[in-house]
């Protein structure tokens, strides 16, 4: 292996601990041994490498790719940005999936249970390839609040699950989005997993009204990093992949 | 200098299903079900089932996980520009990569792949027993946690592996994986423990 085909180590300080009482699944489901900390060989800084065929041109429109019909109910938004990494470079070809509850708050999924009723026409999940630039672009409904059993009275603040593929499965990662303003934020036990508020801000999206479309879809910019690699050949050569 | 922080994890919940298995969520949307096969006739290799269970820290089953599997090939060959390896190329029919989750029902995962061969380690001089690397999600786990599977039939190469060699021998088996059959397949059974006894030995790559 190259040795500057490594990755930068990742910073405990950047993601909320395994162990957070605050959001109960957390406490049974949290390693107590520390983590082994291994030096990356190829089976890190290798990983899966996706290309334009693997996907669906609808793929990355919630609007659009699960019509039966007619469209989904909601607010009509763009969620779009790069995927960098730590030098701020984009990430080109890369693989980002999403998925959301629909604009009641309630999931497509065989085991959620909550009273607000299934879109017909939502399907509530998406994903797309960065261009070469890094940048990425997808059309849904802005999802609503829903409740959830941790302490009696909890609610979600209005996300998106995000999960994201660099060029190593050093670098898999899956977050959430969240959207600037919204007064959830403050009371959500999985936000509160990250007591830092500069974590929180990281995963909140802006309303960004230049990139919407007048008339018609609001759009919010959500930028994401990844951990990067000592030198970046690996990248450009997967661009256009 | 001013490096761009990593952006921070989040569970991924309960619903992960509908995002990268929409099918086990219960409805079809995508074409290409990513990640769901990983080998075809052409792939070359001994045909091998990994399966196995996840068990949270009061020893309940985890029913709600999803499963990454990422491999070198039959050779030791990744299907990556950054294997730089001698050798012969990778196989063109083997992807390396899966994901599954785990049976609401069950709570078993499972893979159907190939063994993978020993691919050369950091240092460029011993190599690494033959492994796959697994990814784990779930509602609870707020970064996804990354072990290893080693093949319990390969006690030679395991005894020389320089990863296995970093771990408390007390701790060792936990990511070796026991070699058996089933009507006539190869299965490698892989419990997973987040927490207590027994609790798997998790990596910090």
């Amino acid at each position: 292996m190259r040795p500057d085909a490594e990755f930068f180590p990742r910073d405990p300080a950047d993601h909320p601990p395994a162990y957070s009482p605050v959001y109960k699944s957390s406490v049974l489901r949290s390693p107590r041994f520390p983590l082994l900390s291994l030096q990356n060989s190829l089976s890190e800084v290798t990983g899966p490498v996706f290309g334009a065929t693997d996907i669906g041109p609808l793929d990355h429109d919630l609007i659009l790719n699960y019509v039966q019909s007619g469209e989904p109910i909601g607010e009509r938004v763009i969620i779009h940005g790069r995927l960098l990494d730590g030098e701020g470079r984009g990430l080109g070809g890369m693989l980002i999936e999403l998925w959301q509850a629909n604009a009641g708050g309630r999931y497509r999924h065989a085991l959620d249970t909550y009273l607000a009723p299934i879109d017909p026409n939502f399907g509530g999940c998406g994903r797309t390839i960065t261009d070469a630039e890094g940048n990425y672009s997808f059309r849904t409904i802005k999802p609503g609040p829903y409740p959830f059993r941790n302490r009696v009275n909890d609610w979600r603040p209005a996300h998106i699950h995000f999960s994201l593929f660099g060029s190593g499965f050093a670098q898999r990662l899956i977050t959430q989005m969240y959207f600037e303003g919204d007064p959830l934020i403050a009371h959500d036990a999985i936000i509160a997993t990250m007591p830092d508020p500069a974590l929180r801000d990281r995963l909140t999206a802006k309303l960004d009204l230049k990139a919407s479309v007048p008339l018609d879809t609001l759009a919010y910019r959500f930028d994401m990093v990844l951990r990067g690699r000592r030198q970046t050949r690996f990248e450009n050569k997967l661009q256009g992949s | 200098m001013d490096y761009l922080p990593e952006t921070p994890s989040q569970t991924a919940g309960p619903y992960v299903h509908i995002g990268l298995i929409p099918r086990q969520a219960g409805f079809e949307i995508f074409v290409n079900n990513l990640g769901e096969r990983m080998v075809t006739d052409a792939t070359r290799g001994e045909r091998i089932r990994i399966e196995g269970r996840i068990f949270d820290g009061a020893g309940s089953l985890v029913r709600d996980a999803l499963v990454e599997v990422w491999q070198a090939d039959a050779h030791g060959r990744h299907n990556h520009p950054a294997d730089v390896q001698e050798g012969a190329a990778h196989d063109p029919a083997f992807h390396g990569w899966g994901r599954a989750g785990t049976d609401f029902a069950t709570g078993i995962w499972a893979f159907d792949t190939i063994k993978p061969g020993a691919v050369e380690g950091r240092s460029g001089r011993g190599r690494m027993a033959p492994h796959v690397s697994l990814w784990i999600v779930a509602r609870g786990i707020n970064l996804g946690l990354s072990t290893r599977m080693y093949f319990g039939d390969e006690a030679a190469a395991n005894e020389a592996d320089p990863v296995l060699n970093l771990i408390d021998p007390a701790r060792r088996g936990t990511i070796i994986a026991a070699r058996g059959g089933r009507d006539g397949a190869v299965v490698y059974s892989f419990d997973i423990r987040l927490q207590g006894e027994g609790e798997t030995v998790f990596l910090d790559i």
